[in-house]
């Protein structure tokens, strides 16, 4: 678990830098704690992508507990700061529940964010782990995303449920699910096409595999997975409050996280939606994607060991 | 229309308050601009990039003659809507093309940003202007990504080079502008893997492409959803390559657009080309002046009206101004109505495009479904031409009839005469509303009189 760790630590180097460098840049030299503090504090916060709400309400808190505890030393900020951090993020490690198979999970989100690359590495753990693994190619729209996924099954070792480019991926759903449940899978992930959470016609059609998916096995799909790019800012709230609402998303996975300075997103994520993180990716290779621990995150944002 | 939308609304209500005053003091300009700063700021905007902005808008608006003016709230518009446009590049940039050809464009950018999507809308525009692109495949990492560009390389008839994935990108390169020579290609595109900035070995092998082909454009292609992290990447980019443009992508999502406003500041690389859909016409050339107006929620009528001259034949659109009018207006003109309007592009964006639109409420939340318009196209043509001529003969009968010939339910026959009817009775309401503004516009006071709009 150390080398789990400290991969961790090193994907989140940049975030680490921008954020938490800043804020001991920022209190180093100085005598007291005043509202310029503060006022800068907010802005390093909003330049890592916190969002200037999530911001301004963590800067508050800090206002308070400095007011209440007769905090006076500007060293201290730090550590609240981080506790501060930790207790948004909450302590629960939120899962993907694969007993009950066949587990239906349902990838989705904008374009180009990683659905494909994440479901790759999704079923490579997964078949490591001894589970049966099924694949649906549900992106019929994008010039050779079928053959994307299918280079994916190949290289894992898995089966891949695929139709023809252009036709209609609910189509798909429903026959990938029969053949879920023929072939006793533990879990079937579908691939569906990015489409921007603004185009109603789109969303309509997601919203659609999803009833057909019930259909054909009831309670499916069981998880819906939005994968948000984490060098996206503040649109990813957007991103996760449209799907949310059409197709009931169940879990984030946060991907590219090591490619930016910004992981702050993952804050604003927490503090404004209701949806838990469930998988980061911090790097290219397969064991890069990773159970999302609020607590191990908040512990390597801030540099510490283990 | 969604594209900046909420910093347009924004930025907006912050100026708002100023536009009609007749008399603006310091304090107003303060408080008005810390409110443009907040909106700044949560559109993504770069932290330096708002400072900088903020102080300079407050430079030239506390200047003595913008406050002393005649008009002191709308010159501080004018401010604003002058500096947005400096921040966004001046004005149109265009491509670089080689006196000898191939030009040689290299795309480059993070992964996921829309590379494969833009070289393949790019070769597009550049064939409408009677261009031989070469799309070259030099993405030998990402799995299909070869077979994307073919794929989008057939649908489009134009050609695509490729070598496989066990060739290096460089030699691909070099190979593509050599076959460009050989076969005539005065245009060649080069896609390459998606890289993070960070990676110092794949960003290594893009100065190597660099070195051999000496391309003359280096295009970064940035998604338009990116955070505050677009400037770093814009930087490190520029810092390694050499940029010389920048290609904004997915600007049809509810992006707040910030990553627009930073790069071009930060780097001094121009955005040339904005990704506006998921179809491969779906690209504009980017014009400052024209993104500035439609932040400000003053339209974007010029680019409205290009498109409208593209594609519309003045004659009919005459004729059919005057049937709406005479709100004698009826399913053949609806259909050809609709019809010239889907050839202009999405409805939502081009009702963006219009002064004023963005701020009607009404029209806020308006979702319009391309499938929808199908559906209605289809019904219409299911009913005789005396049937369009005149809405009242449609009784159960007929609209049975026409829900089967169309496909669809007699639900859907009746849902759309009753919004045809309303539109009519719209229609009739807007004109008449129109003709009163333009009214009282000529009195010197309309609504879209802004000091620098002549």
């Amino acid at each position: 678990m150390a080398g789990f760790f400290s991969r961790l630590k090193e994907g989140l180097t940049r975030t680490r830098q921008n954020l938490v460098q800043k804020v001991e840049e920022l209190i180093t030299g100085r005598t007291r704690i005043d509202e310029e503090l503060f006022e800068e504090l907010e802005e390093i916060l909003i330049s890592a992508d916190v969002g200037a709400e999530t911001a301004l309400e963590l800067v508050e808190r800090l206002r308070q507990q400095v007011k209440t505890q007769k905090i006076a030393d500007p060293a201290l900020v730090k550590g609240l700061l981080e506790a501060e951090i930790a207790r948004m993020l909450g302590t629960e490690a939120v899962g993907v529940d694969l007993t009950k198979g066949p587990t239906v999970l349902l990838v989705v989100g904008v374009n180009g964010v990683g659905k494909t690359t994440t479901i790759g590495k999704l079923a490579q753990r997964w078949k490591d782990e001894g589970k049966k693994v099924l694949l649906a190619a549900g992106d019929t729209f994008r010039a050779a995303a079928i053959d994307q996924l299918e280079i994916w099954g190949q290289r894992v070792g898995v089966d891949v449920i695929r139709h023809q480019e252009g036709s209609d991926p609910s189509a798909v759903a429903f026959d990938a699910v029969q053949a879920a449940i023929s072939r006793g899978v533990d879990v079937l992930i579908m691939d569906t096409a990015g489409r921007l959470h603004n185009k109603g016609h789109l969303m309509n059609e997601l919203k659609k595999v999803t009833r057909v998916l019930d259909r054909a096995l009831p309670g499916a799909p069981h998880e819906v997975l939005l994968v948000l790019d984490a060098t996206t800012g503040q649109n990813a709230i957007n991103q996760a409050r449209i799907f949310g609402e059409v197709v009931g998303v169940t879990g984030i996975a946060l991907t590219k996280l090591d490619g930016t300075a910004k992981g702050g997103v993952v804050l604003s994520i927490h503090g404004e939606l209701n949806v838990p993180v469930k998988f980061i990716g911090v790097g290219e290779r397969v064991e890069d994607l990773r159970d999302f621990d609020p607590q191990e995150f908040a512990r390597a944002l801030f540099g510490r060991e283990e | 229309m969604a594209m900046f939308e909420g910093l347009a609304e924004k930025l907006q209500g912050a100026l708002r308050k100023l536009r009609g005053k007749g008399k603006v003091t310091e304090a107003d300009v303060t408080e008005a601009l810390r409110e443009v700063r907040m909106a700044l700021l949560g559109a993504d905007v770069s932290l330096k990039v708002v400072k900088q902005f903020v102080s300079s808008v407050k430079e030239r608006a506390i200047g003595q003659d913008v406050l002393e003016s005649l008009t002191p709230g709308q010159q501080v518009v004018k401010v604003v809507y002058d500096e947005l446009v400096q921040l966004m590049g001046g004005s149109n940039a265009k491509l670089t093309v080689a006196s000898k050809p191939p030009t040689v464009i290299m795309l480059v950018g993070l992964q996921g940003a829309g590379k494969t999507t833009t070289v393949a809308k790019l070769a597009a525009f550049l064939h409408k202007q009677g261009r031989r692109p070469l799309l070259t495949a030099c993405d030998v990492y990402r799995p299909a990504a070869v077979k994307q560009l073919q794929v989008l390389g057939t649908q489009l008839d134009l050609p695509v080079f490729s070598m496989g994935t066990d060739i290096s990108p460089v030699d691909i390169a070099r190979a593509a502008v050599e076959h460009a020579n050989r076969h005539g290609n005065d245009m060649v595109l080069l896609d390459t893997a998606g890289r993070l900035h960070i990676n110092e070995e794949l960003m290594t092998e893009l100065e190597d492409i660099k070195k051999t082909v000496q391309p003359h454009e280096i295009l970064l292609v940035v998604d338009a959803m990116t955070g505050q992290d677009a400037v770093n990447v814009a930087e490190a980019f520029h810092a390694q390559l050499g940029l010389d443009g920048v290609v904004l992508t997915k600007l049809d999502g509810d992006a707040r657009g910030g990553a627009a406003l930073s790069v071009k500041a930060v780097t001094g690389c121009p955005i040339k080309f904005v990704g506006m859909g998921e179809k491969t016409d779906a690209l504009e050339p980017f014009h400052p002046e024209r993104m500035a107006s439609r932040i400000l929620g003053m339209g974007d009528v010029l680019t409205l009206i290009e498109k409208a001259q593209a594609t519309i034949d003045a004659n009919m659109a005459r004729e059919m101004e005057q049937k709406l009018r005479k709100a004698d207006f009826n399913f053949e003109d609806f259909l050809m109505q609709m019809q010239q309007m889907r050839k202009l592009g999405p409805m939502d964006q081009l009702l963006g495009m219009l002064p004023g639109m963005g701020n009607m409420k009404a029209l806020k939340d308006v979702q319009v479904d391309e499938k929808e318009m199908k559906h209605v196209e289809a019904i219409i043509l299911s009913m005789t031409v005396e049937e369009r001529r005149n809405p009242q003969l449609l009784k159960d009968s007929r609209k049975k009839r026409i829900a089967r010939g169309s496909g669809t339910s007699v639900q859907q026959v009746n849902n759309l005469i009753k919004t045809f009817e309303q539109t009519r009775k719209m229609m009739k309401q807007f004109t008449e509303m129109r003709g009163a503004m333009m009214g009282k516009a000529k009195k010197g006071k309309g609504m879209f009189r802004l000091p620098f709009m002549r």
